[in-house]
């Protein structure tokens, strides 16, 4: 066995725990999850059964945790675990895993199988087995800061240039105020109007808020390829940066993995709760439509859809939030059948519209048909979303199929119909 | 060995065998899975409505939307046989003395008749779950011996049992003795096999809820 499977079982070893024993011998094989799952029904292929795929983390824990397992494995019942059969699932484990989590929501005996994928990466990251394309952006966010290999300079660029179209200031590394305000690389290169779009509004509320030269980025590609030791080296810039600063609130970006790292995983990974909160940008904006700060000077008019990002809301658990918002800036906004904690992923999270080889992006291209008859059968040309990661992969699907599709970012539409 | 013989023992030293297997088979398995403990969740919690380990007990067992749809053998055929083996098993009023005997508690039966007619329905609805096993790419790929094996565990008390009662194909004591034996090849299985869902099942949907309920998300 070479060292880096050793060190791959090891850290299984080390995931598991009473959930996951308890799923293992749940499971009834019904089959169930692969009908809740976007790249069996895109491609009909049996491989991509969600329960398929953590077959070699069911297999350390049965011969690693039950009686019958160990011996089984002694008399060689049981074959171990190789480093074949771990390059074989990362196809499996990364390309056709969004870490959607939608399977979770099926399974009759209640199994949480995304919960399992995320912990099977573990394995398959220290043991070798992640795609070349995650393990480059996670390389880049240690060294350089963010997974698209941003620098702060681009940043300041993007920050000079809401002040020149919003006519304010932005504060800079300022202790005291009540946000910290996160940012994702794919923000900053693609949709820098979300930072235009949070000072206008800011501004109407009265928040101060501030950026963090040493913590803007706000993605942890340590969490989708499943390296919490690197995971924990990332979210640690922002914890130390938002006390330093003594901020009330951090805010997360639209970003959906982005919040999941932050919120959720973050103070798992310190190993100690923070010293402020975490707040959804879109919790945050719901809160000020309550206090009725948030007033719209008119409403979008064509009809449209709205794409739940999995991360934010069935795992994120910002539900409530996203429905009352587009109603308030939009005229027409039709309610799709599986939407909210049902809804269907874009088909690129949980790192996978990282991977740029061929057949990952071929097999995206199909799943993403999903979401390109959620959009012909409402009859719309318009679709809001509030991920920036969804946005990159949504069009990206527009561009294949060549549709006409105009895709949005809810917070900038609201800032755009904010009454002055 | 005669009939009676037969019957004796596994109504006797086969049954306390089974039981035995069974009583400890189950502890140690549940002891096995859930001394493996899990870490506190550090994060702090958002409230929501509906979103904990209790309520998805309950909700669990109700189909999500659309999913009946996409897979009506699975459900229709899946309730029916576990509602079906419920039926049989703790409404039939052979059963019942039995259960009266081992701890003392009794409830009402159901007419014998019914009994049949729950058997003939829930032993259809196990022999179309298993057409779909072999018909369903995805449950075919999934299908490993275990799943075989669990089915023909499960059938054979169901057919044993019904043959006993219409008086078919074997002398009576023969079949009850039949019967019985299945009954106990099914408990001493259980521990050690998929059918120990009948136990994790309920941990498992508590963790899935307690976890995902954790973040606000009632699954």
């Amino acid at each position: 066995m070479s060292a880096s499977l050793q060190k791959g079982i090891n850290a299984l070893k080390e995931v598991i725990d009473a959930p996951i024993a308890s799923y293992f011998n749940s499971c009834v094989h019904c089959g169930l999850c692969a009908e809740a799952c976007l790249f069996y029904l895109e491609t009909g292929d049996v491989k991509y059964t969600p329960i398929h795929k953590l077959e070699p983390l069911r297999r350390v824990y049965e011969q690693e945790y039950t009686l019958l397992g160990r011996l089984g494995k002694m008399v060689g019942l049981s074959k171990a675990v190789t480093d074949d059969e771990l390059e074989e699932w990362k196809e499996l484990v990364y390309d056709s895993c969004t870490m959607c989590g939608r399977c979770s929501m099926v399974c009759p005996v209640g199994n949480d199988i995304v919960y399992m994928v995320r912990k099977l990466r573990e394995g398959m990251a220290v043991s070798g087995h992640a795609p070349d394309g995650i393990k480059g952006a996670t390389k880049r966010t240690v060294e350089i800061g963010g997974p698209m290999g941003l620098k702060w300079p681009a940043v300041a660029n993007v920050i000079k240039k809401a002040e020149a179209a919003t006519g304010e200031t932005i504060n800079v590394d300022k202790p005291d105020v009540d946000y910290l305000v996160l940012l994702s690389s794919m923000e900053i290169v693609n949709f820098p109007e979300y930072l235009e779009a949070l000072v206008k509004i800011f501004k109407k509320a009265g928040i101060t808020f501030t950026l963090a030269s040493d913590a803007f980025e706000a993605t942890n590609a340590g969490i989708q390829i499943g390296a919490s030791d690197i995971a924990k080296v990332i979210v640690s810039r922002i914890v130390n940066s938002a006390e330093k600063l003594k901020v009330k609130y951090v805010l997360s970006p639209e970003c959906g993995h982005a919040y999941m790292a932050i919120r959720w995983e973050g103070p798992n990974l310190i190993g100690r709760p923070y010293n402020f909160q975490v707040v959804h940008v879109l919790e945050l904006l719901d809160d000020l439509r309550k206090k009725g700060v948030l007033k719209m000077k008119d409403k979008f008019k064509d009809p449209l859809i709205l794409h739940d990002p999995c991360q934010i809301v069935r795992r994120g658990g910002v539900l409530e939030s996203p429905e009352p918002l587009i109603q308030a800036v939009a005229e027409n906004y039709i309610p799709i059948v599986d939407k909210q904690k049902m809804n269907w992923c874009c088909g690129g999270g949980g790192g996978a519209s990282a991977i740029h080889t061929d057949e990952a992006e071929a097999l995206r291209a199909k799943a993403f048909r999903i979401k390109k008859r959620q959009i012909e059968e409402a009859g719309v040309d318009t679709m809001v979303t509030f991920c920036a990661n969804c946005r990159i992969v949504i069009e990206e699907g527009i561009d294949h199929y060549e549709m006409n599709t105009k895709l949005l970012g809810l917070t900038e539409l609201l800032a755009e119909h904010l009454e002055d | 060995m005669n009939d009676m013989q037969f019957l004796t023992w596994v109504r006797g030293t086969g049954l306390d065998i089974a039981v035995g297997i069974f009583v400890l088979g189950v502890l140690w398995r549940l002891i096995e899975i859930y001394s493996l403990g899990r870490k506190m969740d550090l994060s702090p919690p958002r409230e929501a409505a509906g979103a904990s380990g209790w309520h998805t007990i309950f909700r669990r067992s109700v189909p999500p939307p659309g999913m009946v749809k996409r897979s009506p053998v699975s459900y229709i055929g899946g309730y029916t046989f576990h509602i079906g083996l419920a039926i049989v098993v703790f409404l039939f009023a052979p059963h019942i003395l039995l259960i009266k005997d081992l701890t003392g508690l009794s409830w009402p039966a159901l007419p014998s008749q019914f009994i049949d007619l729950v058997t003939v329905i829930t032993m259809a609805a196990m022999v179309v779950v298993l057409a779909d096993r072999i018909n369903k790419p995805v449950k075919r790929y999934l299908s490993t011996f275990g799943d075989w094996f669990t089915w023909t565990l499960t059938f054979l008390p169901l057919l044993t049992g019904w043959l006993a009662v219409q008086h078919l194909l074997l002398p009576y004591t023969w079949m009850l003795a039949l019967h019985i034996l299945s009954v106990e090849l099914l408990l001493i299985f259980l521990p050690f096999t998929k059918l120990f869902h009948a136990f994790t099942v309920f941990g498992s949907r508590w963790y899935i809820g307690k976890i995902n309920g954790h973040r606000g998300v009632p699954v």
